[in-house]
């Protein structure tokens, strides 16, 4: 965290001469087969930002979503994250890296069916070799308005309150990215906005960085700041 | 959370297939306790009851069944032997202690067994309480005998004629409990002891009744013929002998059977012979016919063991399985553990435990079922001189959990492996 608040400090005295950014790419591409390969622009993304990615389905939204999160490397291309060249890292420190700094919410909730809610951020926090806080959790399930949830099971809970807790366990661990991916997609109007505006503000108070992915019309108007494919 | 607590979690959330799974591993590891428990406590007692005699003399038959009524006093004697022929026996220059047996009757099952004080030197047998008996009719009994028949000394009781049922009771003489043996963990816990004169005397009376009662009855049919079974027929020291006119003369005694320790080891190979060949008796070798014997049991023992592993392999395949589908089913939640932050290794161990505590569970449970079975076989077994016990535990039982360990390593490593190098990006971008 302390580096993040340096970074924060860094940028502030310094942007008027560079632009300081959280995450990188360069001239990345990348291809599933030797026909198609996918190139992406250069990006810079900078600290506290919130961006949309928006693309048509099959223009390789995931693909860099998966290239950004440290879980897909590049035939090509240099991915950069606070300063540290994501993909030089071992694969045992990318997965560390990747738990305590990037906070993932899919388009479905995926939650581990085996464990109750508190279980599931539990395993958040251990996986990314961070202390067990139970009060975190309380915190932000509290936030998201599902704390009565806790010991609860996945198959006891509604879509909604299960995309809910897919956000809570992005966020748990007070990464510097929120990645969303399709978060909307496979919910109503009402729901939809909902859960944006809980991206948003959980963001906003997490002090992270969005990005979401999506080629949903509706969430379009929330963003400034779009990249598009 | 650690991977060992996701595991058990995993597992509990799909109770059927683990059951099962557990059930297929306590099957296998159940037959093979019982089947170790039993062979170990088998040959303890054989090699326990003959370890201190060396050879037994009985009547021609099957040296197999001379050791087991003999030695075990579990199969029925092969036939009487003249006293006479035993105590030239005894006194050769071979023998340093001989001691004869005589049998035909018994007492709720437990055999009435008449012999002298070599018996007692034999079996270094001493007594709890009470003393060894002297006159006529008086017994000392077995630890076990008292405790399950609940006689003290000073009760008495009427032996039954044969070596089993209570049908054909002796009434005209009841045997007094004159001391209890400390328990000896061998046969001797489970007999009653008395001198050879009283079951002499026992039948010389009782021959007396069924001659009287077969002139009253001529023709019909021998009434205790049928009850008693074939033991009457070959057993006892009663058969052909002893009328009143006789009563006092060794001549025309018989007793069952000769145990003997010999004075050396050269004995091992001239006695035997020279009883086979120039008597009308059959030598027979504690030591010989219990190999004998434990490998006629071992093809079954061989049998049962294939049959156990074959179990355990199946249990093997079938954790293998079952781990192998479910990974199909969770491979994006193991997906997503990486993504928030779980290393391949953690993977893999998460996939390693969940093998091991299926096995492990299940040989827990085999093992205590084998135990509890073995118990129970005991408990309801007719004949109480091989008594099984389900309470003794052995050292290499131990070498059943590294087994239930080794399969559950065995059946978990190629999805564990999996696990460890799933792609997960690919599997992300799937749903």
């Amino acid at each position: 965290m302390t580096c993040k608040y340096y970074f924060c400090l860094y940028f502030n005295l310094n942007h008027f001469y560079t632009t300081i950014s959280m995450i990188s790419i360069k001239s990345v591409s990348h291809s599933y087969s030797s026909v198609l390969r996918i190139s992406f622009k250069d990006w810079e993304i900078n600290n506290g930002d919130q961006w949309l990615l928006l693309g048509e389905s099959g223009s390789g939204k995931t693909t860099l979503l998966h290239i950004l999160t440290g879980i897909l490397k590049p035939q090509k291309g240099e991915v950069k994250m606070d300063g540290t060249s994501v993909y030089s890292l071992s694969s045992r420190a990318l997965d560390q890296f990747r738990g305590r700094n990037i906070g993932i919410i899919f388009q479905r909730p995926h939650l581990i069916k085996s464990l109750t809610i508190k279980e599931n951020l539990l395993l958040a926090q251990s996986f990314a070799k961070l202390p067990e806080d139970p009060e975190r959790i309380n915190e932000v399930l509290h936030s998201l308005g599902i704390v009565e949830k806790k010991d609860a099971y996945p198959n006891e809970l509604s879509q909604g309150q299960l995309q809910r807790v897919s956000i809570a366990r992005a966020v748990i661990n007070k990464p510097a990215l929120l990645i969303a991916d399709e978060p909307t997609s496979s919910l109503d109007d009402k729901n939809a906005i909902a859960v944006l505006n809980l991206l948003l503000e959980q963001s906003g108070l997490n002090q992270a960085t969005l990005i979401v992915a999506t080629h949903d019309k509706r969430v379009k108007d929330a963003f400034t700041n779009t990249y598009e494919l | 959370m650690s991977p060992i607590k996701i595991s058990w979690k995993s597992l509990w959330s799909k109770p059927l297939s683990s059951a099962l799974n557990i059930m297929l591993i306590a099957f296998g590891t159940g037959i093979l306790t019982i089947l170790l428990l039993a062979s170990t406590q088998i040959s303890q007692k054989l090699d326990n009851n003959s370890k201190d005699i060396d050879l037994v003399v009985g009547a021609k038959g099957s040296p197999l069944q001379l050791i087991l009524s003999s030695i075990y006093y579990i199969d029925f004697p092969t036939g009487n032997i003249p006293l006479k022929d035993a105590q030239e026996l005894s006194h050769s220059p071979f023998v340093k202690r001989a001691v004869p047996l005589a049998q035909g009757d018994n007492y709720e099952g437990i055999r009435i067994v008449g012999t002298d004080s070599n018996f007692v030197s034999v079996y270094k047998l001493t007594t709890s309480s009470g003393k060894f008996w002297s006159a006529d009719f008086e017994v000392t009994i077995g630890a076990t005998v008292a405790a399950t028949q609940k006689l003290k000394i000073g009760d008495t009781f009427f032996g039954a004629h044969g070596l089993t049922g209570s049908t054909d009771v002796h009434k005209t003489h009841a045997y007094k409990v004159v001391g209890i043996l400390t328990p000896q963990g061998n046969v001797t816990d489970n007999l009653i002891l008395t001198n050879i004169a009283s079951v002499w005397r026992m039948h010389d009376d009782h021959e007396k009744e069924e001659a009287a009662e077969q002139h009253d009855h001529k023709g019909s049919a021998h009434h205790h013929e049928k009850a008693a079974g074939q033991q009457h027929e070959e057993t006892g020291v009663h058969r052909k002998q002893m009328r009143p006119d006789q009563a006092g003369q060794d001549s025309g005694r018989e007793i069952t059977a000769l145990l003997i320790q010999y004075r050396s080891p050269m004995s091992v190979v001239m006695f035997p012979r020279m009883v086979n060949q120039s008597t009308a008796l059959q030598a027979a070798s504690p030591a010989m016919e219990s190999t004998r014997l434990f490998s006629l049991i071992g093809v079954g023992v061989d049998t049962l063991q294939w049959f156990a592993i074959l179990i355990m392999l199946i249990a093997a395949i079938s954790v293998f399985i079952n781990l192998y589908n479910s990974l199909k089913e969770r491979n994006y939640d193991l997906a997503i553990m990486r993504t928030l932050g779980a290393s391949r290794g953690q993977l893999f161990q998460i996939i390693i435990f969940e093998g091991i505590l299926l096995t492990l569970a299940g040989t827990v449970i085999g093992i205590a079922l084998g135990h509890l079975i073995l118990q129970f076989i005991g408990a309801y077994q007719e004949s109480s001189q091989a008594r099984l016990s389900g309470l003794i535990f052995l050292g290499t039982e131990i070498y059943l959990f590294v087994a239930g360990l080794a399969i559950g390593i065995f059946a978990a490593i190629i999805p564990a492996v999996q696990a460890y190098r799933s792609n997960i990006s690919k599997i992300l971008s799937k749903n």
